[in-house]
């Protein structure tokens, strides 16, 4: 049925909605990167000397590394050196002091994005960080939070009010060797989220970080640290938006968990990065990497991604299972069009006794794209008892996308026991026509059935986001349907 | 209600039908019954715009619009309903959000204002018991895991619910045991209206003892053959296609197999 084919192509065409510019007058370094823009970038941050030693070990070890590719992903070579490193709102004073003091073109830039910074708005009771090109902008509710014993900050003020929690965790999680885009972040990351949950609290509020790239031939480079401390729980997610450009700009985070005895870190991520135009240009380039550490015993970390934008994505959230017990969860929603890529997934290292893992990986690929699910499940010698299961869900919406399937399973101890199960199917044209018979619009059919696809997922976010996550999917899926 | 001329439509090149003439009126109830492979299930599909078979000639109006020119979800919404012979699961999305959407889609064409999810989970509720559906069975799956009598009824209910000018159903019969069968021909009989018609398509005549049809077609290679009253039905269970000239591959194979 070649007609309904073409409608769902056409579903595909779209503007994105945050492709707007903020005019804000910033400070950006010139592109190019070496030890002096490193020492620059640490100098402005005001950072204590072993920051700077650990970023240049991190460059030195960069320099010698080669970029991956064995992705099932193609793009441009990326040029290193015509990128700019650092880029920041221009302030009066060095950083404001409340939120009246933020720029209000910033502000604006927000509240365009839905995401207010006021705290009295419709997000109360979640708590934002906001991360603008290289810098943290403005956190709310600190005080709050503070009032709990929970820091939540930018990683640049984590630096300076708290050096020894970074130095104690900062690389415990992802070395700065870790691979080629970890040692690029650890060179260079310009700002990021700090989260620290004292012993036995629980993080009154869902915190947030939005990152917003605005500035043009920048990289983002933003490392997030998070700290749970023994009987802890947060629940943390994280937005990011940027503006239609012709160029294609990078995108190399690095998130840190540690999960002590007991603690609990829910971590959900709605990634809307540009994905480029529907000819495939321009778009950013997402090349991430994200681990968290279950140290304690039964200590739990739970990633949830929906991730719909980016031209090409490179993302792996992982969990270290260390502590026995230890529980690792992974759900992921990917939706790919046009001629988006990704080549995403998890690794899950058993190394405790008895430790689980669950891997629901919802893939949807729509229009020419490429959508790769690339999964690793490890069992060390002393995983004892411990179990995983995986299952890896792909639909297909049309006839020229691609889904595929990578699962590595590696194990060194005998009383480990896996599942896995992988599906593929299409949003078929009998239920589309079930749908249309019943008078609904093409569109909203696609839309009903990829949500469905997606609910065991959706069902993982905090509540207000799943509602989120949900338009997000039908916005990314318009004009699939004449 | 219903007028439909010299209709000729083809799948994938294949002339299936071959002329249709039929009228039917407000508060009528036709059955269309045929051997396998007579066109039955085509024509209820070409009627609600099923994008796989291709209208060659022929014209077909609903209370005088031409019906071929809408869109299926625009036909839907004009009122015609056809309850699917095998109705397609759609994992993940509850039975009560895919009718809500529906409903709502019909509300909102019609100019009302749509239904919250209370108000419609009130009405859903009685219209499950009308075809002895659990409401349980609103919050499952579109179609997932239902049997097939399950999903029979089901379709049924949707019909209830969206209250269409014309139900067609396509051998809503088959796979039915007898206990389901009389629960669904209430949820038919229920649905019965002096503003509504109703186009059965059957190759049993047993569904015609539950419901009873004011006229009976019968269908054979692509075109009505013969058109009589109930009489018609009865006559052909008790005679067989075979005394119409019709070769009914069912039966020729079943014969073959004894």
């Amino acid at each position: 049925m070649a007609t309904t084919d073409q409608e769902v192509n056409e579903l595909i065409k779209r503007e994105y909605e945050h492709g707007f510019v903020t005019d804000i007058e910033s400070d950006t370094f010139e592109p190019g990167l070496n030890e002096d823009v490193i020492a620059r970038l640490s100098g402005i941050k005001k950072e204590p000397e072993w920051m700077l030693e650990w970023r240049l070990k991190a460059y030195r070890r960069w320099l010698e590394m080669d970029e991956p590719d064995w992705a099932h992903v193609g793009y441009p070579k990326v040029d290193y050196n015509s990128i700019s490193y650092y880029s920041a709102p221009k302030r009066k004073e060095d950083m404001p002091q409340s939120l009246d003091e933020v720029d209000p073109e910033l502000l604006k830039t927000y509240e365009k994005l839905g995401i207010p910074l006021h705290e009295r708005e419709k997000l109360a009771g979640v708590a934002v960080d906001a991360v603008f090109d290289s810098v943290s902008v403005a956190t709310t509710f600190k005080e709050p939070l503070a009032k709990a014993g929970v820091i939540f900050c930018s990683i640049s003020e984590a630096i300076q009010d708290y050096p020894e929690l970074v130095q104690k965790y900062l690389g415990s999680v992802v070395p700065h060797g870790d691979n080629f885009f970890a040692a690029l972040n650890s060179a260079v990351f310009s700002d990021g989220t700090f989260v620290y949950v004292p012993k036995g609290v629980r993080c009154p509020m869902e915190l947030s970080t939005y990152f917003r790239i605005n500035a043009a031939n920048t990289g983002q480079f933003e490392r997030t640290l998070i700290i749970a401390e023994d009987s802890s729980y947060v629940s943390y997610l994280e937005g990011c938006t940027a503006p239609m450009r012709d160029e294609n700009q990078l995108h190399a985070a690095v998130v840190e968990l540690v999960a002590l005895d007991d603690a609990q870190i829910k971590y959900s991520t709605v990634q809307n990065w540009y994905p480029g135009d529907e000819n495939g240009k321009g778009g950013i380039f997402n090349f991430v990497t994200k681990r968290g550490a279950c140290i304690g015993k039964n200590s739990k970390i739970s990633w949830t991604q929906v991730e719909t934008g980016s031209a090409v994505t490179w993302k792996y959230p992982s969990c270290v299972l260390r502590g026995d017990n230890s529980v690792g969860e992974f759900y992921s929603v990917a939706l790919t069009h046009n001629h988006q890529q990704a080549d995403t997934g998890t690794k899950m290292i058993h190394l405790g006794k008895n430790t689980s893992s669950t891997i629901i990986s919802k893939g949807i690929s729509a229009g020419k794209s490429s959508n790769a699910y690339r999964g690793l499940v490890k069992f060390g010698p002393g995983a004892e008892g411990a179990r995983n299961f995986t299952q890896c869900d792909s639909l297909l919406i049309g006839d020229r996308c691609g889904a595929h399937t990578f699962p590595y399973i590696e194990s060194k101890n005998k009383s480990a026991i896996v599942e896995h199960e992988a599906t593929t199917s299409k949003v078929s044209d009998e239920q589309m026509f079930l749908c249309r018979q019943r008078g609904i619009d093409p569109e909203q059919a696609v839309s009903m059935i990829v949500n469905g696809f997606c609910k065991e997922v959706f069902k993982e976010l905090p509540m207000e986001f799943a509602v989120e996550a949900g338009k997000l999917l039908e916005v990314s899926l318009e004009g699939s349907v004449g | 209600m219903l007028s439909i001329k010299n209709l000729h439509a083809s799948v994938e090149g294949k002339e299936i039908l071959k002329g249709i003439n039929l009228e039917i009126k407000a508060g009528e109830v036709h059955a269309i019954m045929g051997p396998n492979g007579s066109g039955k299930s085509t024509l209820s599909q070409v009627l609600a715009g099923n994008e796989a078979f291709e209208v060659t000639e022929g014209e077909v109006t609903l209370n005088g619009e031409n019906l071929l020119d809408l869109e299926t979800e625009e036909r839907a919404r004009e009122g015609i309903f056809l309850a699917f012979q095998y109705p397609v699961e759609i994992p993940g999305v509850s039975n009560l959000q895919f009718l809500r959407t529906a409903v709502n889609a019909m509300r909102h064409h019609k100019g009302e204002a749509e239904m919250n999810a209370a108000e419609f989970m009130k009405l859903a509720k009685e219209v499950s018991k009308q075809v002895d559906l659990d409401p349980a069975f609103l919050k499952r799956g579109v179609n997932e895991g239902f049997s097939g009598g399950e999903k029979k009824r089901n379709e049924i209910m949707q019909a209830l619910l969206l209250q269409p000018k014309l139900a067609i159903l396509d051998e809503t019969d088959s796979g039915l045991d007898i206990d389901a069968l009389q629960v669904v021909s209430n949820g038919v009989n229920a649905l019965r209206a002096e503003d509504r018609a109703i186009l059965m398509v059957t190759h049993y005549q047993r569904l015609l003892n539950h419901i009873v049809p004011d006229h009976v077609h019968v269908l054979a290679g692509g075109k009505i053959v013969k058109s009589g009253g109930r009489e018609l039905a009865l006559e052909l269970e008790e005679r067989g296609y075979g005394w119409l000239g019709i070769k009914d591959e069912e039966e020729a194979a079943a014969n073959s197999a004894n």
